[in-house]
Parts: C-alpha cells; structure tokens; sequence
C-alpha cells in the first residue's frame, strides 16, 4: 500500500486487504524505494501532496515512483484506485488524463458498472458484462484520450469498467477503469474498497481483491 | 500614554482597559493589549455566556469527559470525543474560506485530544436562495466544506440546511466533529512540569486571520465595512499531514499536553496552556517560523494562521518529536520552556515584550446581563387557527412544501462531500441519521444535528427542548440509544435584552431536556452578535447528538422497504399548525406557539422505538418533522434512490381540519413500516409503553394516497424535492 502525504484511503484499502480478503498487507512510505519483495502495489486514493497543480501531478515525481514503473515494467501487478489512477496517468504507466467532472462539482455516490473485462488479474473472479454497484467520490474522474487512443483501448480490450446508465463525469466512453496494454497495471475510478463488505452497502469490489490474491495464488 | 481609540479598535471597552491597568500595575505594552482583546473577547472568554452555560449537565447515562477544548464519553476502552463549533461571520465574508477553516477548526479540536477524527456534520443556515447573495453563499460554504473535509480523508456523513429570512445577511455555518481514541490516550489541553519544552508545530505564521476572534467574532456587522482580511486561509493538505504527525506524536508518550491555535492563535494556546496547568510559559517569538517578513510581536500573537498546534513536550525529547513533524514535512520547533511563576512571558530575542499571569487572561470579567422578553412575541403567539383557510387543493400543497429547500432533498449538497471515506459509514446520509461503525467493536455510532430555530424564536424555552428532542428521535430512528450532545448556541447581540432573553430561555430549555433524557452536555460554541441590519437572527440553539446502537445489526433506515408492509404512526397528531413549514410556505405567516412537547411522552416513544428496532419487528422508521405527517410520508416513498414504493394511506382515525392533519408538526411522532403479521406485536409493545399506535396503511403501487385529500404519482413528487440551486 503505497502511502503520499495526503492519501486518505491507505488505510481502507489496508483493512480491505488484510482484514476483508486476509492478505499479508504492508504500508510503503513514498520515500522508500524498494518493491522487489511485495506481490502487488495498491496505490489508494486520496488527495497527495493536496492534488495542487494537477491532480498526481506531484505524487508522480515523488521517489517511489522511479520504482514503481520500474516494478509495473518487469511485469509487478500495480492497481491504482481514484488518485492512484490518476497518478498511473501522471507517470505514463498508462494511456489518457483525467479532466474535472462535467458538472465541476466533487462526486460522491453509488455509480452502477459493466464488468466489461474478466480477462485480467483483477478482475476474474467477475463474470463479463456483469453489472455491479461500486461508490465513486472525485472532482477529475472525467477520463480523457484522443480518438486514436481510444481505438487502440478498445483493440486491445483495455477497458475494463465502464458506466452503466448515467455516466456520472463525463468520462469519454464511459471510461471507469482501464488496464495497460500489458495487462498487469489497472487504474479505474470507482473504489472497492468502499464496496468490500455487506455492512457498507454492497459487496461489488471485494472480486477486485479476491482476483488477485487468485491470480497470484495459481 | 493609551488613547482609547487604540484599544476600542481592538474591541476592549473602557472598563476592560481599566481593568488591564489594575491588573499589570502599569500601563499595557502593545502586544499585551493585543492579547488581552482576544482572550477576553467574547470569542474566547465567554464573558456573556458563562453564566448560563454552568447549568449544563456534565454527567449523564454514559460516563462523560469534560476537557479543555472538547469533551466526549466513555464506551468500552474507547473515549467518543466531539463538538461543534461556529463559523459563521467569516463565512458570511468570505464563503469558502470561512467554512473550509471552520471545519479545519473544529477537527482540530478532536485530534488535539488525541483522537482520530472520524466523521464530520454540518448545520448550515441560509437567507432565502432568491437572493443571488445568499445562493453565492451556499455554493460558497458547500464549496468550502468539500475542499477541506473531502482532503483530509474525514467523512462529512450528515447536517441539515434551513433557509430563511433572518439569516440574510448573517448565514450560520456550525460545523461538529467526532473522532474516536483508547480511553486512556486522550490528551490534555494543558502546560505541566517545570523545564518541559514548549513546542510550535505545524505550518508557519503569517498576518491572516488577525482579528479574526475579537474583531469579526465579537461584533455585529455594520453596513459597508470591509473585514475580508480578518478571515483565515485553510491549507487541507497541509492539516491532513498534521493530523497523522500529530496522532503518532501523541502515540509517543512525549507530549504532556497539546492545544490547537485556533481562535487567537498563540496567545490563547500559550495562556490557556499555563493557566489550565497552573504553571508559567516563557517563549521567544523570534523562534516562530514565519511566513512573512517584518511582523510585529503582536501581530505574531494574534495572527490566526491556520494548522498550527502548540504542544509541551518532555524534556529531553524533543527530537523525537521534531523528528516526527519533520518526515510530515511540517514545523517542529521549541519555542519556550514551562517554569512555575504562573507567569505568560513573551519575548523578541531577548526583549520582554508582554508579561502577565496567565489566569488574569483567561477569567475575564463574567457579567449577569439583564434580559426581557420582547413586546412583539405576545402579538406574534396569537394565532387563531379560523382565520386561516384549508387550501383546496391540497396536493399542490404537499408539492410546494416538498420544494421548499428546507424540506427539499439536499443530495445536491451531501453527494459534493465525500461521507463514504474511511468505510465506516453504514447509513447514509439521507436518512434520519449517519451510522458509523467502529472496526473491532460490535456496537456502533449515530449522530445527528437539529434546531428548528422558527419555533425557538415563537418559544425560546420550548423550541430548545425540541431540537434536544427531535436530535434524539433521529438517533432513536436509526437504532441507536440517546447517549450525549454538543451544542453550538448562535444568537444576536448580547448587551440586547430581547436577544438575551432568547438566549437564556433557550439554554434552560436544553438543560432540562437534557437532564431528562440524561444526556450529558460534553461540548460547545456560544457565536453572539448574529444580527444584520435589520435585527438579530432567529435564535439556533443547533443541538448535535451522539447514540449508540448496542449492535450495528440494529441499524435502520427511514424508507419504506417492501410492498405489502403496514405503515404505522407512532404518536399523536393534534390539530397545531403554529410555527410550521406550511404556514410559512403556503400562507407567508410565522406565527402561534411552537407545538407541544411532552418530555415523557416523548421517551416512552424512544423506549418503544429501540425496543421494536431491537426485536427486529420494523422494516423503516421516519420521524415527522418540517411538513408534517404528508411530508414525512413521501420521504419513505421516495428517499431510497434504488427503490421506490408508493403508500395508500387509508385510515388516519383523528377528527382535526384536513391541513394540521397533513401538514402540522406535532411533535413526538414516527412513521414505521413492518411485515403485516409484526403490525399486532407493535400495537402491544406501544400500548405497554402508552404511546399512541395506529395502523394507518400500507406500502403499494407508485402513487402516494392519503385519504380523499392527497393522490400523486411518485415521480411528480420526486422531482419537487430534489433540491435545484
């Protein structure tokens, strides 16, 4: 779990890791530099270094990061959540930029998803096209890429969640969450961590968690 | 020699300056007369207010703890810390701002006494949106409360938001916070042992925010002036690094004691510091990060920069600490030491720029002010109900109030917040109340904020006990057991009887509900001199209150949950329209009395309500409140956003005219909904306990139908209560 001054959901992704799907969890201080002994990278959500400039803009030159696209490049699995996928952007590790929610105002509410990829390490243990319930809560969730980019996403079946009925930002086709050409770097807008456990509403984003400890298990 | 005009424009009075000279012997230096307009602002000092305030009850059914600068209760090993707090002349000034550091203020309070700060609510109180002025204002402070709470990573899970005419011109932003910590880790607010450091930590010092107590807390607004820079600037990122260096601080043992430099800044932290330990602090301002060039002593005093915390630290270990502050990329520096003269001793190098006993500065003068009630209130409480007429079409009715925005859905306010950080929020907002869970703990928390400030100004005495009452039905409708409150008292001008009166009244009316439910009163705000040009706000006693639900299992919503259910009203409807949304709305009149409220009909409600919540007999419960029973009854059609089931209401048993009957707001009343076959189990658990019960209909179709007199589809009454700013 990789931790900027200013993440805020460092410690709901550690208790949905650890405590919800029972892995051995460990923070990272954005100083530390070594990763070769962790199976995946969290980079939770929040607001780091106050998500002045740009959102991520800052968190992507901080000195973990040098490390992080070297462990995503030898093929680490990387989730970024929220402010983790808008850094993943930020570095380059993976494709588009994130603009200001269409109606210029924070979001926070339940937003319904397609599962639009079960192909993935995080996402397998979702059946394709499968429609959850998983809470949204950011100002710059409206995904941005160019039309050529676009048609190479939908190629190589890079997207992952899209929104299902209201698109809530104005995400370019309905972008939720996308993975890398790869396939071992996933960023996406909606937090299931905050959907992990029947007691917050819905258990639509536990699979996120439960795939991975799958797809590292096999 | 002093010329009064100097510290007039500090605010002190004659008499205060007098009173300075006295005590110093001597007359003031300029930093000492700039510390004592602040700490003996009303601000600060409490000076009209304490009087009253001493009749709160400190004890209550939970075991409760008073501290400093916030108090809180004892369940298991862990301590509940809140408290809410006003910060309504600078939002009034500058919106986002005013409210972002009105938040960045109150969680403050809750971590400086050791606690995580896990959830925030705001009551927020606006003049009529058609003014372009008041709607720059809610967008203004719902900004503002987005920038900073949505940064920290602290769910804002709940509030309420009233408009009306009397806060044009003087809008209310009272912002609480809960935050949870081990019983035994709860720090104090206070100086001790002779030699320790006394440290400065957190962001640097700059000219903002000075005044911000005595000249913009502790006066009325005049037309035309200009007190924009009185008003801090708030740095989330920066408060969210605070947070987490100041929690593992404190995790440390180090720290002996920490106070935040909120109002009046380090003069209140060093002075409160030293008069609460009984010792004397000696700092030298020339150790004080600054942010700009050239300040003054006591412009460094009384600068109200934000994110600043003072701490006294053992001894020997203020590396450990400054080491901490400074991986947070935060300041982390000794400033003074603590010695045992009960002195407050200010330096600038090696100048002595202010010395004074500590206590002289923080027990200012306590006045018994005279109070009247106001010759209007006598014409204003006649109300002859004949004189009104029933409105003929009453579905029209039932719509107008639905979009008035008091009444109206605020999802376009609390879906700008995020209340879902932290995952703890098990209901929410929407609902009559948040429910947080506690991770590891079985048992869990309720909060909820209320005042009806139009029935405080009819009844100040009455109104008061209302808003204790209704703040605890809520609780009771979410499950939870009343456990304690925190108040945040806004009123106009003091030195004006008819505004004291109001203040009095009301005080007496929350000490007496609140020993009656034996909810302990642990913290507070008292904001005087709300008023506007054209006379004082209504008067918000705003309640905040805590529960607790025994098991998180027990929690519940306010929406209907399947067709087929009975619907129940629990409680009694009299014919009372006095002080009620509808006449406001529909006929322009406040007037008549606030309704009637019977405390011990009320808790039997309570008991019944956790008992039939408890034996898992109820589906929903709703509390009627603005808008009466017809509102209240649409709300548990239409509030669950994925779910929507219409109500035939077929039987409502009380001969009273059709409008009191729909719109009135008797008190003491709960809309519930269960399983057909439970609907008998209710009405003996209600007769046990003597609260009135009737089965009134059930839950069906698409439409609501209440008798003859209401017959609308879902969809037309959704679309009037969603908020449109």
């Amino acid at each position: 779990m990789v931790v900027f001054p200013g993440s805020n959901c460092d410690q709901d992704c550690f208790h949905a890791v650890s405590k919800v799907v029972g892995q051995p969890t460990e923070y990272i201080w954005h100083k530390d530099t070594k990763l070769d002994h962790f199976d995946c990278l969290i980079i939770p959500g929040g607001f780091s270094y106050g998500d002045y400039l740009r959102t991520g803009a800052i968190a992507r030159f901080s000195p973990i990061m040098k490390s992080v696209i070297d462990y995503a490049n030898s093929g680490g699995l990387v989730i970024g959540i929220c402010n983790g996928f808008q850094i993943l952007l930020e570095a380059g590790l993976l494709p588009g930029a994130m603009l200001r929610n269409k109606n210029l105002h924070f979001i926070c509410k339940y937003v319904t998803l397609k599962v639009e990829n079960t192909n993935t390490p995080f996402t397998s243990k979702y059946q394709k096209g499968q429609i959850v319930r998983i809470p949204i809560a950011h100002n710059e969730g409206n995904y941005y890429i160019d039309e050529d980019g676009l048609k190479e996403l939908r190629k190589n079946d890079q997207i992952i969640f899209r929104y299902h009925g209201e698109n809530p930002n104005g995400a370019v086709d309905d972008i939720a969450g996308i993975i890398n050409k790869k396939g071992n770097v996933l960023g996406m807008m909606p937090h299931p961590e905050r959907s992990s456990e029947i007691e917050l509403g819905s258990v639509d984003g536990r699979p996120v968690f439960e795939s991975i400890v799958g797809w590292l298990g096999s | 020699m002093i010329k009064p005009e100097k510290y007039q424009a500090l605010g002190l009075t004659d008499s205060n300056y007098q009173k300075i000279e006295q005590i110093l012997g001597r007359e003031p230096s300029s930093t000492e007369l700039a510390m004592f307009s602040v700490e003996w602002s009303e601000h600060c000092g409490y000076s009209s207010s304490k009087k009253y305030l001493k009749l709160f009850p400190q004890k209550g059914k939970y075991e409760t703890l008073v501290g400093e600068d916030s108090g809180g209760i004892m369940v298991d090993d862990l301590a509940i810390i809140f408290k809410m707090e006003s910060h309504n002349h600078p939002s009034q000034v500058e919106p986002k701002q005013g409210a972002a550091t009105g938040v960045g203020g109150i969680i403050r309070d809750i971590f400086t006494a050791g606690a995580r700060p896990i959830a925030s609510l705001d009551s927020l109180r606006f003049g009529p949106l058609s003014d372009p002025y008041n709607r720059y204002l809610l967008h203004g402070v719902v900004d503002g409360i987005a920038f900073y709470g949505n940064c920290l990573g602290v769910p804002t899970v709940g509030g309420e938001v009233y408009f009306d005419e009397s806060y044009s011109g003087n809008c209310l932003v009272n912002a609480m916070s809960i935050g949870i910590c081990r019983k035994n880790q709860v720090a104090r607010a206070r100086a001790t042992g002779i030699g320790n450091s006394i440290m400065y930590v957190g962001s640097s010092t700059g000219r903002d925010g000075i005044g911000g107590a005595s000249i913009l807390a502790s006066a009325e607004f005049q037309e035309g002036e200009e007190k924009r820079p009185t008003v801090q600037i708030g740095d989330p990122f920066t408060e969210k690094c605070l947070i987490e260096a100041t929690l593992e601080a404190l995790s440390t043992g180090y720290i002996v004691g920490i106070k935040d430099m909120g109002a009046a800044g380090l003069t209140c932290s060093t002075s409160e510091m030293a008069s609460a330990g009984g010792v004397g602090i000696e700092v030298d301002l020339n150790l004080v990060p600054r942010r700009e060039e050239g300040m003054e002593p006591w412009e460094i005093m009384m600068s109200e920069s934000q994110e600043r915390m003072l701490v006294c630290v053992k001894a020997g270990h203020e590396k450990e600490i400054n080491k901490i502050f400074e991986k947070w990329d935060l300041h982390g520096v000794v400033i003074g030491q603590v010695n045992n003269s009960g002195i407050v001793t200010i330096k600038d190098n090696d100048q002595i720029v202010a010395e004074m006993p500590a206590k002289a500065l923080t027990e200012p003068e306590i006045f018994d002010l005279p109070y009247e009630r106001p010759a209007y209130l006598d014409e204003v409480n006649k109300l002859d109900i004949k004189t009104i007429p029933v409105p003929k079409d009453l579905n029209e009715v039932l719509l107008k109030l639905l979009a008035s925005p008091t009444i109206a859905n605020k999802s376009w306010i609390y879906e700008q917040y995020d209340h879902m950080v932290q995952t703890n929020t098990c209901v929410l907002p929407g609902s009559d109340a948040a429910v947080l869970r506690i991770k590891g703990y079985e048992w869990a928390i309720a909060a909820a904020t209320d005042c009806n400030s139009r029935y405080c100004y009819l009844n100040p005495y009455r109104g008061a006990q209302i808003a204790v009452a209704e703040a605890a039905r809520n609780l009771v409708c979410s499950g939870a057991d009343p456990a304690a409150v925190t108040d945040c008292l806004n009123f106009g001008n003091p030195n004006k009887p008819d505004r004291y009166y109001y203040f009095k009244n009301c005080v007496e009316g929350i000490v007496d509900a609140c020993k009656f439910f034996q909810t302990a009163v642990v913290s507070g705000n008292v904001s005087f001199y709300n008023e506007n040009p054209k006379g004082a706000i209504n008067p918000t006693p705003t309640i905040g209150m805590i529960g607790i639900l025994d098991s998180l299992d027990n929690r519940m919503t306010s929406y209907f949950k399947n067709e087929g259910d009975a619907i129940i009203l629990l409680g009694e409807t009299r014919e009372e329209i006095g002080g009620s949304e509808y006449l406001k709305v529909i006929h322009d009149l406040v007037k008549g009395d606030a309704p009637e409220l019977i405390l011990e009909k009320e808790k039997n409600l309570h008991s019944m309500m956790l008992e039939a919540i408890k034996s898992g007999l109820i589906n929903s419960a709703h509390d009627c409140s603005e808008g009466g029973l017809a509102v209240a009854l649409s709300e548990c059609c239409i509030a669950n956003n994925d779910k929507k089931l219409g109500a035939q209401i077929t039987e409502l048993g009380v001969n009273i005219r059709a409008d009191a009957l729909l719109f009135g707001e008797s008190q003491s009343r709960i809309i519930i909904s269960c399983r057909e076959q439970n609907a008998s189990k209710i009405e003996e658990l209600a007769q046990k306990l003597s609260v009135p019960c009737q089965i009134i209909g059930e839950v069906s179709g698409n439409r609501l139908k209440i008798l003859n007199l209401i017959d609308l589809p879902l969809d037309e009454i959704e679309k009037n209560w969603r908020l449109n700013v």
